[in-house]
């Protein structure tokens, strides 16, 4: 493109004298024609004009940004893959003491002399504890999202969206102990009321005590993914075209309908990066839920009843007093948990490229 | 199916800002009325106005009456979901809905009415498409998503998308500025086939276009910038543009006037 007026500017000087023009250009014209050329190469010997083009440049910023960024990139690999190292190489040893069937196993004693310990009932309590956190902080979330983004005044969402980001920034031991200390006895309440009136459920049964139970820690876990769920939702349901906000009113929709027609389908890869995102935090929560569940060894659906455990809570509690094998243990527990985390990115994603065609198009 | 649309006094404003005044004007069924004049004159705001979709943007309301057939759509008991199925609207740029296929966009405001049942949409589908002369270059790929069609295909999909749901009167806000010559005459062919059907107004900017397609042509020009947009001359698109009874439409239409 650049080189096209330039050559005409040559031709402009004067046709024999076309070679010449570079050592001692004569009119003015052609200076003034050349011009935008000689920002190119501001070397300003070579100002372009016929001549050789400037070679390019073997180093220079382009390629030491590309250095960094891919450096960057593969730091993100190393890291992990160090840590998958590190985890395997200190859970082996644990594992090949233990004398019990890791998965099966219902308890964590593996500071004995013939150390036991099983994975099944903290993997099964974490699963149960996060899906039941992500089950009551969705809906309030993505309501949350809609009411903010457009049932809200401007200015009033603005104020609320910086309230909900503030949630996200309370350290998880305050939400921990104010589980423990003031949540639980509403909780305790309410569970007795469950277990009175629809005790017939197995998931309301048992004969207490009630309180500290997988309900309480998913309670207190769906108000601490709520404000990742929310803003992000709402970060997406903001940039949905006004356009085809405008096409599903025109067609006759109210304004839900809108929002389901438009707004929804438009914000689905995000809400779901949204959900697993909160569920990746709500898996590896430590603190709060080593305060409020009541730690017990057992698989069981019951939900108001003490009990509960999780692997990133037990990693937790049992940490300072565990021997040798004891964190050989514990890390094997990381390292399954590790594993739980990496299912479900992958089914997030599996969830996301399966509608690629319509997504893509969507950008 | 087609309705006559009269406005009268209508006046709009967005916030404090009255964006057009005193607007009076009728628009016989079954015809095509362009709404031509220079940028900011309020075309569009009247045309927005007409299936209440100005009031949708925040601060903006309307005042006056504006019917159609003798059922003002600002009454208090109007529905305004009816008033925008009655009265449909397509927009200047393609706006299929992204995350659905050809075959979804076209039924979108049916399934939005309720209707469930697979053979009507599918029916539905092909009248519409092929009202839009869309349906042969579709019917192979209804399942694909609709924002992979040509820009041109896409305007006719959302004229598809519009007219399925059977409206009296179609609101077209310069649905050719987006699209290349040839997409163009086809959206013009199309407009001369579906006014057989529906009452047809048109915002463009294209004076040659208003000449072409449409039966009256209504003038819409403001004094200078931040004054209301007023309607000049509203008369047969022949005499409009062969000798207009105003100085002013005669400087615009012949480009004395910007």
């Amino acid at each position: 493109m650049g080189d096209t007026p330039h050559r005409s500017a040559d031709a402009g000087t004067g046709g024999t004298r076309v070679t010449q023009s570079h050592e001692w250009p004569a009119g003015a014209s052609a200076r003034v024609a050349e011009a935008p050329v000689s920002t190119r190469s501001p070397g300003g010997t070579g100002l372009g004009g016929g001549g050789a083009l400037p070679r390019s440049r073997r180093f220079g910023a382009e390629r030491a940004f590309r250095g960094l960024t891919l450096a960057a990139g593969t730091a993100v690999l190393v890291i992990i893959a160090a840590i998958a190292i590190f985890l395997v190489v200190k859970a082996v040893p644990a594992l090949h003491a233990n004398t019990e069937n890791f998965w099966s196993y219902e308890g964590w004693s593996p500071n004995e002399t013939e150390p036991k310990f099983g994975i099944g009932a903290l993997a099964f309590g974490t699963v149960l504890s996060s899906a039941l956190a992500l089950l009551m902080a969705v809906p309030v979330a993505l309501g949350i999202a809609l009411y903010l983004s457009h049932y809200a005044p401007r200015r009033l969402g603005t104020a609320l969206g910086f309230l909900i980001d503030l949630l996200a920034a309370v350290p998880s031991v305050v939400f921990g102990l104010w589980g423990r200390d003031v949540f639980s006895s509403p909780v305790r309440d309410f569970s007795v009321w469950l277990n009175q009136h629809f005790g017939w459920i197995p998931l309301f049964g048992g004969d207490g005590p009630f309180g500290a139970s997988v309900m309480l820690g998913a309670l207190v876990l769906a108000i601490m993914v709520l404000p990742i769920i929310t803003s992000l939702s709402r970060e997406v349901f903001l940039q949905t075209p006004t356009a085809n906000e405008e096409a599903a009113l025109a067609l006759g929709a109210t304004r839900w309908e809108m929002l389901r027609t438009a707004v929804l389908p438009y914000g689905r890869p995000g809400i779901i990066a949204a959900m697993m995102l909160g569920l990746g935090r709500a898996l590896g929560e430590t603190i709060a839920l080593a305060l409020t569940l009541g730690i017990t060894f057992g698989i069981s659906f019951n939900l108001i009843q003490n009990g509960g455990n999780t692997i990133a809570a037990n990693i937790a509690n049992a940490f300072g007093e565990a021997n040798e094998t004891g964190r050989g243990a514990l890390i094997a527990s990381g390292l399954v948990l590790f594993a739980i985390t990496l299912i479900v990115n992958i089914t997030a994603r599996a969830i996301i490229y399966r509608r690629r065609e319509f997504t893509e198009s969507a950008a | 199916m087609a309705k006559r649309v009269s406005a009268s006094n209508v006046t709009a404003y967005y916030g404090g800002f009255k964006a057009i005044e005193n607007i009076n004007l009728t628009v016989e069924p079954k015809t095509v009325t362009a709404l031509i004049g220079p940028s900011g004159c309020g075309k569009s705001t009247f045309l927005r106005s007409i299936n209440r979709m100005h009031e949708v943007l925040p601060g903006a309301r309307v005042e006056g009456s504006l019917t159609i057939d003798d059922q003002d759509i600002y009454d208090r008991d109007v529905d305004v979901t009816a008033v925008r199925r009655t009265i449909g609207m397509v927009f200047q740029r393609p706006n299929p809905f992204p995350t659905m296929s050809i075959f979804e966009n076209v039924v979108a405001g049916l399934k939005l009415n309720g209707v469930r049942k697979k053979s009507i949409l599918e029916d539905a589908a092909e009248k519409a498409l092929r009202a839009a002369n869309l349906w042969g270059e579709v019917k192979d790929r209804l399942g694909k998503p609709g924002a992979g069609l040509s820009g041109g295909q896409q305007q006719r999909l959302c004229i598809a998308r519009t007219i399925a749901v059977e409206p009296q009167v179609v609101l077209m806000d310069e649905p050719c500025s987006a699209l290349d010559p040839i997409s163009t005459l086809a959206i013009e062919d199309l407009m001369f086939q579906l006014k057989d059907k529906f009452t047809i107004i048109i915002v463009t900017h294209n004076m040659q276009q208003a000449a072409r397609v449409s039966d009256r042509t209504a003038f819409f020009s403001i004094e200078k910038t931040g004054d209301p947009g007023r309607l000049i001359e509203y008369d047969n698109t022949q005499k409009i543009f062969s000798n207009p009874s105003v100085k002013k439409t005669e400087d615009y239409i012949t480009g004395r006037f910007g």
